[in-house]
């Protein structure tokens, strides 16, 4: 199945961007952390498909991954 | 800072100045002196653009010593905006020099019986109040550049532009940063506004020849401090995402989420909104000379802010913050930087709530006055707010005021305050606060994003109804606390996530006062501040119905999640419970 992940902030730095990636099926977070290169402890924020998820949370064929390190703002 | 300072406006023979002992106000700073003073001393009923009402400018607890991020400053007044006791909170270098001048707070009163404007300089010597009316309508950044080569890029400025001399409700306060750029602004609900109502154009405040305030235990302090630092600089949010990008890394966080007002909050998502991020931006910066890592007052060690350059690498503007790329950006459908960043120097020129104009000019394009993602037309329509037309004046009535003239549907506002950068359906945490807050809707008051949606200090399902109450509760109370030591907010990352951190600064503010605050006390003060101002709202004829977000939050599902506000009118009544 095919997933595209989105890093943000420091995350990009020596990784990418935006990129899509073949998973084997039933793959979940944890499994596309490790394809990015993500360390699971800096993956501080996870959307999947724009809502809050686990790296336990399973995936599917077209999902969105969005991956941010801790950050904030005002 | 033993003395208040206060200037009558209106004295028969001309503008007077007085200084007082502190009396019933002593141990105050910031938020819980200007919200006291105000509670105390104007009438509710008063009209804020009249001679009852007052400016308290008040430096925190810390200001003024070596404690990092101490040089936040409080504006207080009636709000022309809300009707409402309002708390304006700025950056620069106003806080530090305020406080080494000896004040706790400033307060301008009265009404001037001529149409003159007015110079306030402050300094060693003492107070002068002249009139000097060469300074009519000059923008801000024109006025500072008149008054350098006479007072010094080291003086610190504080002062209205055009929108504060006519008088808008959206008008701000500007306060000068290191640079004496006047880039940092009491913006929100129209502290500019009441300032031109008495005739002040600026206040000069230098403390050349005056110290450092010494606190009562050096060593204590010193050791607090450094703690303090090294907290800051461990945690994350501190120590690298916001000096590497600033306030607008949360750009791409609040698009992913689901939560980013696009087209005057009718999506949650914009398709442009990478093209305006913090990473992208910052790359600008740096790719054209200018800074993405830079403080805005002495002493902070954060610098989450920055300088933007043009393509030719001439100054634009200061890095503009998250709340403007997205009101002038996102909200507005326009994804062009360069865009923005002209956006933000018009505001900070003419001196204008950042938020609310952006929310304006997005209300204006739903009632079919520009197209959405037409920059041009957004640049135009800040221009005429600047020059005062009656477009202008419109405009630079807020948001509110634009719905009325226009006869838009929706338009995002509470208590007449213009709603931030955030979704209420889609952060639910934010949407507590911007019904509840003393301040209209207002996301510093009380910054549930930091659970709902950035995982710090915990988490709370943003799409979800549960927690949110207690959330923004605890929020509210902590941020009227911190707000009243000068401490800038964005501190509160790591004094959440970090318990040694928050006994640092406790230790801090003891060794310099000689106290034994708790954490206790830090709520209780909180709590004290916020009773203040429930109080002064309620007499000035606010129910729990203000209490409320638009109708059709409720009604209206937002995409990308098709998420609607759902806490019941019950709950929200419940955040104040004390």
């Amino acid at each position: 199945m095919r997933i595209k992940i989105k890093l943000f902030a420091s995350l990009r730095v020596g990784r990418f961007d935006s990129a899509d990636r073949d998973l084997k099926e039933g793959s979940d977070v944890r499994a596309a952390l490790r394809e990015a290169g993500v360390p699971e402890k800096e993956a501080h924020v996870i959307f999947l498909n724009g809502k809050h998820a686990g790296p336990g949370a399973a995936l599917r064929d077209g999902d969105t991954l969005s991956v941010f390190p801790l950050i904030g703002g005002g | 800072m033993d003395n208040i300072l206060r200037i009558d406006m209106g004295a028969e023979g001309g503008p007077k100045a007085s200084v007082s002992p502190l009396g019933e106000y002593a141990g105050l700073g910031g938020r819980a002196m200007t919200s006291a003073i105000i509670s105390k001393e104007v009438p509710a009923l008063a009209h804020p653009l009249g001679a009852e009402n007052k400016v308290v400018i008040s430096p925190g607890l810390l200001s003024g010593t070596i404690a990092a991020m101490s040089g936040r400053i409080s504006i207080g007044c009636k709000s022309p905006l809300t009707g409402g006791i309002k708390e304006s909170n700025s950056g620069g270098q106003a806080a530090q020099v305020l406080a080494r001048l000896g004040y706790a707070a400033v307060v301008l009163e009265g009404k001037p019986r001529t149409g003159d404007l007015y110079k306030i300089i402050i300094n060693k010597s003492g107070v002068k109040i002249e009139a000097d009316n060469s300074l009519k309508l000059l923008p801000n950044y024109d006025l500072i550049e008149k008054l350098k080569p006479v007072y010094g890029d080291k003086a610190a400025y504080l002062s209205i532009g055009p929108a504060g001399e006519r008088k808008m409700a959206i008008a701000t306060i500007a306060c000068t940063d290191m640079e004496a750029r006047p880039t940092r602004h009491a913006g929100r609900g129209g502290p500019g506004a009441v300032m031109g109502s008495k005739g002040v154009k600026v206040i000069v405040l230098d403390d050349a020849g005056l110290a450092i305030r010494p606190p009562k235990d050096a060593e204590k302090f010193r050791d607090a401090n450094k703690r303090f630092v090294e907290g800051l600089m461990k945690h994350p949010v501190s120590g690298q995402g916001l000096p590497a990008y600033g306030s607008n890394v949360l750009t791409n966080i609040l698009n992913e989420a689901g939560g980013y007002p696009t087209y005057n909050f009718k999506e949650g998502r914009f398709a442009g909104a990478s093209r305006i991020s913090g990473e992208v931006m910052a790359g600008l910066e740096s790719k054209r000379g200018g800074n993405p890592t830079h403080g805005c007052h002495r002493g902070c060690v954060i610098r989450c802010s920055g300088t933007y350059n043009d393509k030719d690498g001439h100054f634009l503007s200061k890095q503009p913050e998250y709340e403007t790329v997205w009101a002038h950006g996102g909200n507005c459908g326009i994804d062009d930087p360069d865009a923005v960043a002209m956006l933000d120097f018009l505001d900070d020129n003419y001196g204008v709530d950042t938020i609310d104009m952006g929310v304006a000019i997005g209300v204006a394009m739903d009632a079919g006055v520009a197209k959405f993602g037409d920059a041009k037309a957004a640049i135009d329509l800040v221009k005429e707010v600047g020059q005062g037309t009656p477009m202008g004046r419109i405009l630079g009535g807020g948001a509110a005021a634009t719905g009325r003239a226009f006869g838009v549907e929706r338009v995002p506002v509470v208590k007449g305050q213009a709603m931030p950068a955030y979704d209420p359906r889609a952060v639910k945490g934010m949407g507590v606060t911007y019904a509840t807050s003393t301040m209209g809707a207002d996301h510093t008051a009380g910054y549930a994003v930091t659970s709902n949606i950035l995982k710090v200090g915990g988490f709370v399902d943003p799409l979800k109804a549960e927690g949110q109450v207690e959330l923004s509760r605890g929020l509210q109370i902590a941020t009227a606390a911190v707000d009243s030591t000068g401490m800038c907010l964005f501190t509160a990352f790591a004094i959440i996530d970090q318990p040694e951190t928050y006994q640092a600064l406790l230790d801090l503010l003891n060794a310099f006062y000689g106290l034994n605050l708790t954490a206790d006390g830090v709520v209780a003060l909180g709590k004290q501040v916020l009773s203040m101002e429930r109080d002064f709202n309620k007499r000035a004829g606010f129910t729990s119905k203000d209490d409320r977000l638009p109708r059709y939050f409720s009604t209206e599902p937002v995409p990308p999640h098709n998420v609607t506000f759902d806490i019941k009118d019950e709950e929200l009544d419940k955040v104040f419970n004390w």
